[in-house]
């Protein structure tokens, strides 16, 4: 295990930061989130988690991938979305690095998405363990360490006076080599006191308001699960504001619009949410009609459909969206109303 | 933003360059699109019941399925129905127009292995016959690997009707095929029979050993299902073709499912059994 001091954190992000860029958490008009970092920039390791998942360095919230050039009735296409450096993106949870490995469920399934894929190849993550999980968490429930992030190539513990710098994969052992001479061996006091530390963490999380909640694969048939009269009574407060599906590490639902520059055309994407009315809307019509069925796909998603083909629910236990519902609503509530009543 | 097309795959939403080599306007709001590549030739290869996802810049894209059988290699064709943005731009464009179009999209109707040696009932309503085409075309051009043909194909109105030529010169005069037409209310100079295909289908008494496929709006699939099971045919004897709203049409844009299955890439072909165990949400 390596060590630095954590007041020394600023030299670590600015030598991280001459070989490419960082993306760190960053505090910017009162939000923390990812964004690439700065000489000046404070990286924020108190917030527990980012206003906006870390997903955004991977799968950005809108992506320019396609320049059309009309002459005429000829066209011609040129690609310029992904990532063509190698960046680092430090700061990440173990939520949201768990987030990591649910979307390349999705975008690096045949046919890979290539955009997503680069920045997948060409970043290197360094978690951080969580000191201090907070009311909302129920990472446990998907059995996510957050004392012991995995998914990542460096892990970090903030002792409070240094930062414990532990690698855990060939990328990580690139940047710690880079990093040589600011990252001092951990001596056997350190090697002693993670432990100590997990274990102090694991202990809070026992403490947690969540702490027994139990996230299990909903054992009924698909239907049943889908005609559940308790869908009526859950989306009944919805707003369809799509504030969740923003705030959710683990939604990869993508529009698909065209730009008029006035010279030419950008073709983007951008995050969209299955709460909006139009996102299924049709010339003939909507197969999710009222605010019911919206409600609906979205859960079913995380709780049925995602976990049907890839076998294992759709949510990290982030609790960004029980903070962020205008109306109190949330995937715990809905976890435990259908299927019958649970735990 | 730096560019990664040197260094990188071809991403799937990227599309390749086709052009427009000719349009025919088929009925007042179809224009079938006859698209090859520059250099000539289907931008791809695929098998009947594919998709293909047509960009016109800069009003955007859209997934339709193709309509002109595999074994046409020099072009592939859409009919396409003027009905929302994307097609109102491809309606007002001129032949020799380039377009992008990636794909294919989705899985095929089982030409080569539950269809082969059947004898096939196709039922399509409206712009359905589109994708109901590229298979019959198809089994056409392979004559003697399927057994007897019957095309059950109704419109609002004979103006209505799409691939003329078809329907009552080309397909009438192959081997052992019949063409079954209707439309759906009485006018002067229509001979033929009058009313919705539903009914149609069931008084027409086909034999119940055949292979269906069906397409057309979601109303009618819905009640020809249910004709064929009064009539005796089982959901395991029928096929048909979805169409749900599609962005990327590789199964990670999010809205095309129907419960756990993708229309784009599960689907948009489904064996009407299979669709019992989804969500009637569609």
């Amino acid at each position: 295990m390596k060590k630095i001091a954590k007041d020394r954190l600023p030299e670590l992000l600015q030598k991280m930061a001459e070989a490419g860029k960082v993306y760190a958490p960053v505090n910017k008009g009162g939000k923390t989130n990812f964004s690439v970092w700065q000489p000046g920039d404070a990286a924020d390791l108190t917030t527990l988690r980012s206003a906006v998942p870390a997903k955004s360095v991977l799968f950005p919230q809108s992506e320019t991938y396609l320049r059309f050039a009309q002459q005429g009735k000829k066209l011609s296409i040129e690609t310029v979305g992904g990532e063509a450096d190698e960046y680092v993106l430090f700061g990440v949870r173990a939520c949201d690095a768990k987030s990591f490995a649910l979307l390349d469920k999705v975008f690096l399934s045949e046919p890979v998405d290539q955009f997503y894929a680069s920045r997948r190849e060409l970043g290197t993550v360094v978690a951080v363990a969580c000191r201090e999980p907070e009311d909302a968490c129920f990472c446990r429930a998907f059995d996510i360490a957050a004392d012991a992030p995995a998914g990542a190539d460096v892990c970090v513990w903030d002792t409070g006076d240094d930062l414990f710098w532990l690698v855990q994969t060939e990328k990580g052992e690139r940047l710690t080599a880079r990093l040589a001479g600011l990252l001092e061996d951990a001596g056997a006091a350190d090697d002693a006191a993670l432990p100590a530390l997990q274990a102090q963490i694991r202990a809070q999380l026992d403490e947690l308001p969540l702490a027994a909640l139990v996230a299990e694969k909903k054992h009924q048939a698909l239907k049943q699960l889908f005609d559940d009269e308790q869908w009526l009574a859950c989306s009944e407060s919805c707003l369809g504001c799509g504030t969740c599906t923003y705030v959710c590490p683990t939604c990869h639902c993508y529009d698909i619009q065209d730009y008029d520059t006035g010279t030419g055309t950008e073709r983007s994407r951008c995050w969209d949410s299955c709460m909006f009315s139009d996102f299924t809307q049709m010339a003939h019509g909507n197969p999710r009609k009222t605010q019911k069925e919206r409600f609906r796909q979205r859960f079913m998603h995380k709780l049925v459909y995602y976990p049907n083909n890839y076998n294992e629910i759709a949510c990290v236990g982030c609790g960004r969206c029980l903070e962020a519902c205008p109306v109190n609503m949330n995937i715990v509530k809905v976890m435990k109303k259908i299927g019958g009543e649970a735990r | 933003m730096s560019c990664s097309c040197s260094t990188h795959k071809r991403d799937p939403l990227v599309p390749q360059v086709a052009v427009i080599d000719a349009m025919r306007v088929d009925t007042p709001d179809v224009t079938t699109f006859r698209v090859k590549k520059p250099a000539g030739g289907q931008a791809f290869s695929f098998m009947p019941g594919q998709c293909a996802m047509l960009s016109v810049p800069p009003v955007g894209e859209a997934i339709f399925s193709i309509t002109s059988s595999p074994t046409e290699k020099e072009y592939m064709e859409f009919s396409i129905k003027r009905c929302g943005a994307v097609t109102d731009h491809l309606h007002a464009l001129e032949a020799g127009t380039e377009i992008g179009i990636r794909g294919p999209y989705g899985n095929a109707f089982p030409v080569e292995t539950a269809l082969k040696g059947q004898d096939l009932l196709f039922i399509a309503g409206g712009i359905g016959l589109a994708p109901l085409r590229s298979v019959i075309n198809y089994v056409l051009a392979n004559r003697d690997q399927y057994g007897k043909v019957d095309i059950v194909y109704g419109a609002r109105s004979a103006s209505d009707l799409v691939h003329r030529q078809d329907l009552f010169e080309t397909w009438p005069a192959a081997p052992a095929t019949q063409v079954h037409l209707t439309i759906d209310r009485a006018e002067e100079n229509w001979a033929g029979h009058v009313g919705f295909v539903p009914q149609f289908v069931k008084e027409l008494g086909f034999s119940l050993d055949k292979t269906v496929l069906v397409c057309g709006p979601p109303i009618m699939i819905k009640f020809v299902l249910q004709g064929l099971e009064e009539i005796g045919f089982r959901r395991d004897q029928v096929y048909t073709t979805l169409e749900l709203k599609m962005k990327c049409g590789v199964g990670k844009c999010g809205r095309c499912n129907i419960g756990d299955k993708y229309v784009c890439k599960d689907g948009p072909v489904f064996r009407c059994d299979e669709l019992e165990a989804l969500p009637d949400e569609y």
